[in-house]
């Protein structure tokens, strides 16, 4: 299932989410496969946690349906749409065929983001001088211990677009795996001074065989940035 | 008008738990302002998560978004870390439906759940932009209204509070609207605003405090007199009460939150009142009669609110569900009902203590097993005849072994310490109770635990025990310090306690004057607020606060009242007459018990007589069960005096 996540509702949690889906799996009366053990879990998976405040067209869960169970797939994201809060629309559904989870096989996602308190020209000359160099080191939190390391493997492309509302507008594609770069953080690397005015994951990427795609690809956002990868 | 919402986004970001402030729950109304309607704005005074289950509220909520002259909106209060950027940038309290700030409704009416909120609500009229004290504000300012349990004794916020809705709010919101109608299309005009709180004072349930005049015996003395100040005003508030639940089959659409808050699950109220008559107990002495919803009403709510939801528990809630007539049909037709496929668990608050209500809860416990709770509150049998918590030994140890044996290896006893005519002996009876439950556990299961948590009491306006002189923070302590002791090397038992110097603090609001208001205020002056959370409860405020107001601690806290005195509230009534509280108390001094009046004789208290209602109960026999089912009269022992 491919959803999006705008608006006041994304000011819940990842877990939150989680919960949200749930109400509405039982309100659909979908049924799922469960986990067994003392304390049965519908068997779902999420994709790669959004930060609280963010916004997406481009989040992902997998779930798995009990056997016997054959629902019209067309239908699910328009019966599931009106059983979730208002913001979080399903976009697309498709059987997924492999296994292996969304954590694991996602390796970039791309963001567009609002810088506040900076002008384009600023910002344009900040990218241009993180990405003309080798390394850029950070130190942030992880795990709740600080832990210093080179972040510039995981800017994978960086652009300013232009102005916003209370800043400049940027986009970025950041890999997620090995210790994986958050849009909060490349915005902090870039000048500690920066806030984000808003943040939103419009793709996840799996980059696999030399090959690029994404888990349910829609028709208005399938692939034109694909190759601006550097 | 507008919506501040382009104005408290970009807060958000740097708050915890942001979600606190968007509602969007499932079931949130977005009701349309206007000239012809009157609009409240429903004030929970604690933390979104605390708040927003509060069925009371969401009842509220709904009938008067069914009218057609009124509106509702919510607000909790703001955690300290939103409010301090709301203050900076002068954002106001606000609706968390459609971000309305709360000093344009015309009514801010609190909920008022616990004592230890008072700060909290002075903190809310404040952010609105309301003078908190009620003789400052104008025409045009919101009338600021409260209910809820603590209501029973409103004088501690008379300073603050417009106007209070003792008793059920179902029926008196609607008549309050109507008076508040008016006055809207008046204009709301200069000086208008004495006339309309004084007409409200003629509906019955309203208490008015600006309408009356308080006389003491010296600044510190006791209280002489509360008399009303016209002739048209009550000398008397009498609370209000809804006849029959079936009447009133809300909340219809409870509101499914976003975001975790605590009982998050479908709520179905099943009764109302409670007559088991534990003498500690306010919520069962202020809300009688017992008015119980029918089965079949019962199971509607359940079904149709479970398929709208999406929640996969629902709670049975009442002050004590097991005796509900019917129960186990109702569990039973919710658990093996082939629409929750068998998933859905079921959860019934407030137990009672015996093996027939353990069968239930195994029933149950087919689907979800969930902790198991009993409350004992006495460690001795004669402790409980004082409190009237009737439960012999055999009672809970039943109950015990019907539970080890069924699979759980975890139970939960719930006691109060600091009970009238507790000796160190009773005190301590609480850690034997716990220690020979872990051995019943342990003839069944080794991974045995019983926990037992104890809190201090704080005695309650309108309950028998309303002129009992509360234990001291340092008593309280030193019979925590007993238990410590005792339990230490008990294996399987677990100790918690509640820190006596909040029960303290809650003991100086809960039987306060109107002298408390100024005390109230200093402490919330000084930072005072979220004093329900131990990280924020400072008792040094409330000291401090009494101490510049030449209030003695001592004499409104832990001193014995006599029967002639004039107490704050006795100008406002739960219906039970005042000689029948004395009685009883005078009863629990000599542990004598007194039965359910559900299904033995009526022995007066004037909560039914009083008002022409009677208990609606479903069964005219008391459900099986051990002494506290059977209505067996129970053995009457001499106690001790105090």
């Amino acid at each position: 299932m491919r959803f999006s996540k705008v608006g006041k509702v994304r000011w819940t949690s990842h877990r939150d989410v989680a919960r949200m889906w749930e109400r509405a799996f039982r309100r659909i009366d979908l049924r799922l496969a469960w986990t067994e053990g003392f304390s049965p879990r519908p068997k779902v998976s999420f994709g790669l946690a959004l930060p609280t405040g963010a916004e997406s067209v481009a989040e992902y869960l997998d779930v798995e349906l009990a056997d016997g169970a054959q629902p019209d797939v067309a239908a699910l994201p328009g019966r599931l749409s009106a059983a979730l809060p208002a913001g979080i629309d399903v976009l697309a559904a498709a059987v997924c065929e492999e296994r292996g989870s969304l954590q694991e096989i996602v390796t970039s996602c791309r963001w567009e983001m609002e810088a506040a308190g900076t002008g384009v020209d600023a910002l344009t000359a900040r990218i241009a001088h993180v990405l003309a160099a080798d390394s850029l080191v950070v130190t942030r939190e992880r795990k709740g211990q600080p832990v210093t390391d080179d972040v510039r493997p995981a800017i994978l492309s960086l652009a300013a677009l232009g102005a916003g509302e209370s800043g400049a507008l940027l986009e970025c594609e950041l890999a997620t795996l090995t210790r994986g770069l958050r849009p909060s953080e490349l915005l902090a690397a870039l000048d500690p001074q920066l806030e984000a005015a808003s943040v939103r994951r419009t793709h996840q990427w799996i980059q696999r065989d030399g090959a690029k795609r994404e888990p349910i690809p829609l028709p208005a956002t399938a692939a034109p940035h694909a190759e601006r990868a550097s | 008008m507008t919506s501040l919402w382009p104005r408290i986004e970009p807060l958000l970001a740097k708050v915890q738990k942001p979600a606190r402030y968007i509602g969007c729950e499932d079931g949130v109304q977005a009701p349309t302002h206007g000239p012809s309607k009157v609009a409240w704005l429903l004030v929970y005074p604690d933390a979104y998560e605390i708040g927003l289950p509060n069925q009371g509220l969401q009842i509220l909520y709904e009938i008067l978004n069914e009218r057609d002259d009124a509106l509702a909106e919510r607000s909790y209060a703001p955690w300290v870390d939103m409010e301090a950027l709301m203050r900076e940038r002068r954002v106001p309290l606000f609706s968390v439906d459609t971000h309305q700030p709360a000093g344009a409704f015309d009514l801010l009416a609190f909920n008022l759940s616990a004592e230890l909120v008072y700060t909290n609500l002075l903190n809310c009229i404040d952010l609105a932009g309301v003078p908190v004290r009620a003789v400052e504000r104008g025409p045009e300012h919101p009338l600021v209204c409260a209910g809820g349990h603590c209501t029973f004794n409103p004088e501690p916020l008379a300073d603050f509070v417009d106007f209070f809705v003792i008793g059920d709010g179902e029926e008196a919101v609607s008549d309050v609207t109507e008076v508040v109608r008016e006055w809207k299309a008046s204009g709301r005009t200069e000086g208008s605003r004495q006339a309309v709180l004084r007409e409200l004072s003629h509906i019955p349930g309203v208490y008015v405090p600006s309408m009356y005049h308080v006389e003491y015996d010296g600044p510190a003395g006791p209280l002489v007199s509360v008399t009303p100040r016209y002739p048209d005003v009550p000398e008397r508030v009498e609370k209000r009460t809804i006849a029959d639940l079936n009447d009133w089959p809300y909340p219809k659409q409870q509101l499914v939150p976003l975001t975790e808050v605590v009982h998050d699950r479908l709520n179905v109220e099943i009764f109302r009142g409670c007559t088991r008559g534990c003498r500690f107990c306010q919520a069962g002495m202020i809300t009688r009669p017992v008015r119980e919803r029918s089965n079949e009403q019962v199971r509607t709510m359940v079904s149709d609110g479970l398929k709208r939801t999406g929640y996969d528990e629902v709670s049975l809630t009442s002050l004590s569900s097991a005796d509900y007539s019917g129960i186990e049909d109702v569990v039973g037709g919710i658990i093996n009902d082939p629409m929750c496929q068998g998933s859905v668990g079921v959860s019934l608050p407030s137990l009672r203590v015996d093996a027939y209500t353990v069968g239930i809860a195994a029933q149950i416990a087919k689907v979800r097993r969930t902790g198991l709770t009993f409350a004992p509150e006495g460690g001795t049998w004669r402790m409980r005849q004082v409190i009237n918590k009737l439960i012999e030994e055999d009672d809970l140890f039943g109950a015990v072994e019907s539970a080890f044996s069924q699979g759980w290896n975890r139970v939960k006893l719930y006691f109060l310490t600091g009970l009238p005519t507790e000796t160190d002996e009773d005190t301590l009876g609480i850690a034997e109770l716990a220690r020979k439950c872990a051995e019943v556990g342990r003839r069944h299961t080794n991974r045995v635990t019983v926990s037992a948590s104890v809190g201090g009491f704080v005695p309650k306006p309108q309950t028998p025990f309303q002129w009992f002189g509360q234990n001291t923070a340092a008593e309280l302590q030193r019979k925590v310090n007993l238990l410590r002791d005792a339990t230490r090397k008990e294996r399987g038992v677990q100790l918690k306690w509640h820190d006596p110097r909040a029960t303290l603090a809650e003991g100086i609001a809960s039987r306060g004057d109107r002298r408390l208001g100024p005390v109230i205020e200093d402490v919330w002056r000084h930072g005072g607020t979220f004093q329900e959370w131990s990280e924020h409860f400072d008792l040094s405020l409330w000291e401090d606060a009494m101490a510049r107001r030449g209030l003695s601690i001592d004499w409104f806290v832990h001193r014995h009242r006599t029967e002639d005195e004039v107490l704050p509230w006795d100008h406002v009534s739960a219906g039970l007459h005042k000689d029948f509280l004395w009685q009883d108390w005078q009863d629990a001094l000599a542990a004598s018990g007194l039965e359910d009046c559900r299904w033995t004789p009526c022995y007066d208290c004037g909560a039914c007589t009083g008002y022409g209602i009677e208990h609606v109960v479903g069964s005219p026999v008391p459900p099986a069960g051990g002494s506290q089912g059977t209505g067996v009269r129970v053995p009457v022992t001499l106690g001790r005096l105090p």
